[in-house]
C-alpha cells in the first residue's frame, strides 16, 4: 500500500493529477484505504465523481478498473465470463485424443478459457488497483446484493474453478446518483462522502487548472455567473463539468470577456442549460442581468 | 497542518486500549456513536469498533480531521451528511451544547409522519368506525354483494367500513398476484444458456446438439401511488389510503403520496402495524385540510422531488383524484405529461366516473385525457376490482 505522510500530501498528488481536493475529502480517501472499506460519493452529476478515481489512480500510480452499471448488469458482464468460441474449438481439437469427458471438461474450463470481466480484475492484480464503480444505483438490486458479497469478502466463487480470492485488495469508489434507493447494507458496508458544488474559489482553480490558456479575468467572471445560475430554479444545474465545457468554448471563440457580444454569449449558453425546459426558464433578460452581475 | 492520518496510527497504541487511542477519548468516541444511533444513523458494531480506530489515526490536534473522519464512516446518505456536522457539534463542543439543539432524525425523504399524526385527536369518522365494529358480526355472499357494489361515500355512513377496508386490501393482493404471473409468463423468453450448452456439448465432440435455453429474469413492476386528499374527495380518500396500504403489503417496490394543496410522502406511515394508531393516520391524513387543490402543483414537486428516483420503465403511475383542481390546467397537463414521459403507465382513477350522469367536464381532467393509459372509475369495490381487469391487459 502506497502511504501518505499525511492529507496534505495526498491532497498535493491529487491536484497534480488534475484534481483539486479538499482536506476532508483527502481524510475520506485515507480511511478507505486504511479500514479496508468501500466509499460511496454521492452528488448530482457533473461535480466530478468519477473524476476522483481517475485522480486517486493516478495519485496513486496504480492502475483504474472501472465498472459502468446498467440496468440489466449481470454476472457474465461484471463479473466473468467463459470464452466460449475458444471452448467450442478446444473441444474440437481434443475430438480424436483418447481422455475421458471428465478430464476434457476441466480442460476446457481452465483458467485459459476465462474471460476476467471488472470485478474479477480488480481482485485479482498484484498490486492493488483502483476499483471504480459507477453509477451503482443503475443497477438492479440482485446485483447490489451480489457486489456487496464481493466487497465483504474479497472473493469470488466461480463453480467451475472453485473460490478465488483476492491477491490484492482493490479501493473501491463507488458513485451513486439516486436514480433508486440503495439498500441499507451497502450503505452500511461503505463510508460515505457527499460532494456538494464547488464554491467560487475552488471552481475558479478548478477552471484555471483545466484551462490554462484562459485569462484569469474571464475565468473568474465565468465562475461568477456559473455560481449564480446554479441559484436559479432549474430541472438540472449545471456541474463543473459543464463549466469547464463553457470556459473552453469561450476561450475557443476568443471572447475576452463576458460584457463583450451578449449575442454570441447567449448562444454558447446551451453548454450550460441542457434542457429545453432549462433554457425556456431563462429569459434572456433574466441572463442578460445575471451577466451583468458577474463581470 | 500536519494531519498525520498515515503516520501515527500504531505509535498511538496502548495496552489498554484494543484500538489504540487514549483511554478516555475512546470512552468519548463510544459515547459519540452510541448517541449518533439514537439519532438514527446507521451504526453497527463494525462502525463503533472502526470509529475507534479512526481516532486512533487522526492527527487528534486538528479538530477538523476527527470531524470529517468520523462523518464519512457515520453518514450513509445525503440526509445523514447535512445533519452530521449540527450533531457532532452538539457532542463535541462543550460550550455549545447548551444552545444548540439536537438535530431531530427526521429524515428529509420520509417526514416522520408517525409522531405526528397519532398525537393528534383522530376526526369523528375514524371513532364512528370504532364504535360500529362491535355491531359487525357474520358476513352472508348477498351482504358482500351488496357491499362490493355500493358507493364508498355511502358505505361511510353505515358500519360497514371494516369489511369494506379488509376486502379492499384483498383486492390489492390479488392484483399482485394476477400482475406477477402476467410477468412469469411472458418471461419465458428464449435465451440461451451457453455456459451449459457448451459443457453439455462436450459429449458430442462440440457440437452444440442440446441446447439449453434459460428464462429471463421476471421483473416485477414498481407502483407509485398518488391519492388526493381534498375536501372534494373527502369521503373517498381513507378507502384510497386503504388500498394503497394494501398495495404496499403486497408489492415490496410501493411508494405512496398524498396531497391536497402540497404534497407528502406517506408510505412510512401506511407501514404502520398497529392497526388503532393507522386508523387514526389514515383518518387524519384523508380528513384533508381544505383550502382547494392543487393537483397541478403537487405533481410539479412529485416529479421535481421523487420522480427521477421512483418513477421508470416498470413504473406504473396511480393518481387518484376527482380532477377538481384551483390550479391552473395547462400546468397540471404539463406535469401528467412529465410523469407520462418516465413511466410505463399511468392511470387515474376517478370515483366521480361511477356516477351516471358525470362527464369530465373539468377543465383539468380534459387536459390530463391525452397522456393517461386509464382513466377509470374507482367508487366501489367492484369498480376496483375490474381495474385489475384492465391492468393486466394494459
Amino acid at each position: 500500500m502506497t502511504a501518505f505522510a499525511d492529507t496534505d500530501e495526498l491532497c498535493r498528488r491529487m491536484e497534480q493529477a488534475g484534481y483539486i481536493t479538499e482536506n476532508s475529502l483527502a481524510v475520506s480517501l485515507m480511511l478507505m484505504s486504511q479500514l479496508n472499506r468501500p466509499l460511496l460519493v454521492e452528488g448530482d452529476a457533473g461535480v466530478g465523481k468519477t473524476e476522483i478515481a481517475k485522480a486517486l489512480a493516478s495519485a496513486y500510480g496504480c492502475e483504474l478498473i472501472r465498472l459502468q452499471c446498467y440496468e440489466g448488469l449481470d454476472v457474465n458482464a461484471a463479473v466473468y465470463e467463459w470464452n466460449y468460441q475458444r471452448q467450442l474449438l478446444a473441444i474440437k481439437m481434443q475430438e480424436t485424443e483418447a481422455r475421458s469427458v471428465a478430464d476434457k471438461e476441466r480442460h476446457v474450463f481452465g483458467e485459459n478459457y476465462l474471460l476476467r470481466r471488472p470485478l474479477l480484475q480488480a481482485i485479482s492484480r498484484p498490486r492493488s488497483p483502483v476499483l471504480l464503480i459507477d453509477e451503482v444505483d443503475r443497477a438492479d438490486e440482485e446485483f447490489e446484493a451480489y457486489l456487496l458479497e464481493v466487497l465483504a469478502d474479497y472473493q469470488i466463487s466461480i463453480p467451475e474453478l472453485g473460490t478465488i480470492k483476492a491477491t490484492s485488495i482493490p479501493y473501491v469508489l463507488l458513485t451513486s446518483n439516486g436514480t433508486r434507493e440503495l439498500s441499507d447494507a451497502l450503505r452500511r458496508r461503505c463510508l460515505y462522502h457527499y460532494i456538494d458544488y464547488p464554491d467560487y474559489n475552488k471552481e475558479l482553480r478548478i477552471v484555471l487548472k483545466h484551462i490554462p490558456a484562459i485569462e484569469e479575468r474571464l475565468a473568474g467572471q465565468i465562475v461568477s455567473f456559473v455560481q449564480k445560475l446554479r441559484k436559479q430554479e432549474l430541472q438540472k444545474r449545471p456541474g463543473t463539468a459543464e463549466t469547464l465545457d463553457w470556459a473552453a468554448a469561450l476561450v475557443k471563440m476568443d471572447i475576452a470577456s463576458l460584457d463583450s457580444n451578449p449575442a454570441v454569449i447567449a448562444d454558447t449558453l446551451v453548454c450550460l442549460l441542457k434542457t429545453r425546459d432549462d433554457q425556456a426558464a431563462l429569459p434572456p433578460t433574466v441572463t442578460a442581468r445575471l451577466l451583468a452581475q458577474s463581470v | 497542518m500536519n494531519g498525520g492520518v498515515a503516520t501515527l496510527p500504531h505509535a498511538r497504541r496502548r495496552e489498554n486500549g484494543p484500538d489504540g487511542g487514549p483511554p478516555v477519548l475512546a470512552g468519548r468516541v463510544v459515547e459519540f456513536v452510541r448517541l449518533a444511533r439514537a439519532q438514527h444513523f446507521r451504526v453497527g458494531i463494525q462502525e463503533a469498533k472502526d470509529a475507534l480506530d479512526v481516532a486512533a489515526r487522526v492527527d487528534l490536534l486538528d479538530q477538523r480531521q476527527l470531524r470529517w473522519g468520523l462523518r464519512s464512516l457515520l453518514c450513509s446518505n445525503a440526509a445523514d451528511w447535512a445533519r452530521f456536522d449540527q450533531f457532532f457539534d452538539y457532542f463535541w463542543l462543550r460550550p455549545n451544547r447548551r444552545k444548540v439543539a439536537l438535530p431531530l432524525s427526521a429524515d428529509r425523504f420520509a417526514p416522520s409522519a408517525s409522531s405526528t399524526y397519532a398525537s393528534r385527536e383522530a376526526p369523528p369518522e375514524a371513532r364512528r368506525e370504532k364504535d360500529g365494529e362491535d355491531t359487525l358480526e357474520r358476513v352472508g355472499a348477498s351482504r358482500r354483494d351488496v357491499l362490493t357494489r355500493s358507493d364508498f361515500s355511502l358505505s361511510q355512513l353505515n358500519a360497514d367500513t371494516r369489511e369494506l377496508e379488509q376486502w379492499i386490501e384483498q383486492v390489492a393482493r390479488r392484483m399482485r398476484k394476477r400482475l406477477l404471473r402476467r410477468y412469469q409468463i411472458r418471461a419465458s423468453g428464449h435465451r440461451l444458456h451457453l455456459r451449459r450448452t457448451v459443457r453439455r456439448s462436450l459429449r458430442y465432440g462440440g457440437l452444440p446438439l442440446d441446447l439449453i435455453l434459460q428464462e429471463r429474469r421476471r421483473e416485477l413492476p414498481r407502483l407509485v401511488l398518488i391519492t388526493d386528499v381534498s375536501r372534494s374527495m373527502n369521503v373517498y380518500s381513507y378507502f384510497f389510503l386503504r388500498f394503497a396500504r394494501g398495495i404496499i403489503d403486497a408489492f415490496q417496490d410501493t411508494e405512496a403520496f398524498a396531497f391536497h394543496t402540497r404534497l407528502i410522502h406517506v408510505t412510512d406511515t401506511l407501514k404502520e402495524r398497529d392497526s388503532h394508531r393507522l386508523k387514526e393516520k389514515l383518518a387524519w391524513i384523508s380528513a384533508g385540510w381544505g383550502g382547494g387543490t392543487r393537483i397541478g402543483e403537487s405533481l410539479q414537486t412529485f416529479n421535481h422531488d421523487y420522480a427521477r428516483r421512483l418513477v421508470g420503465s416498470r413504473t406504473f403511475v396511480f393518481i387518484m383524484s376527482d380532477g377538481y383542481d384551483t390550479g391552473q390546467p395547462e400546468l397540471l397537463a404539463q406535469q401528467v405529461q412529465q410523469i407520462k414521459r418516465r413511466a410505463r403507465r399511468v392511470i387515474w382513477l376517478n370515483p366521480l366516473l361511477g356516477r351516471e350522469d358525470y362527464v369530465p367536464s373539468a377543465e383539468g381532467i380534459r387536459a390530463v385525457l391525452p397522456y393517461l393509459d386509464l382513466f377509470a372509475p374507482a367508487h366501489s369495490l367492484e369498480s376496483l376490482m375490474k381495474i385489475e381487469d384492465m391492468l393486466v391487459r394494459l
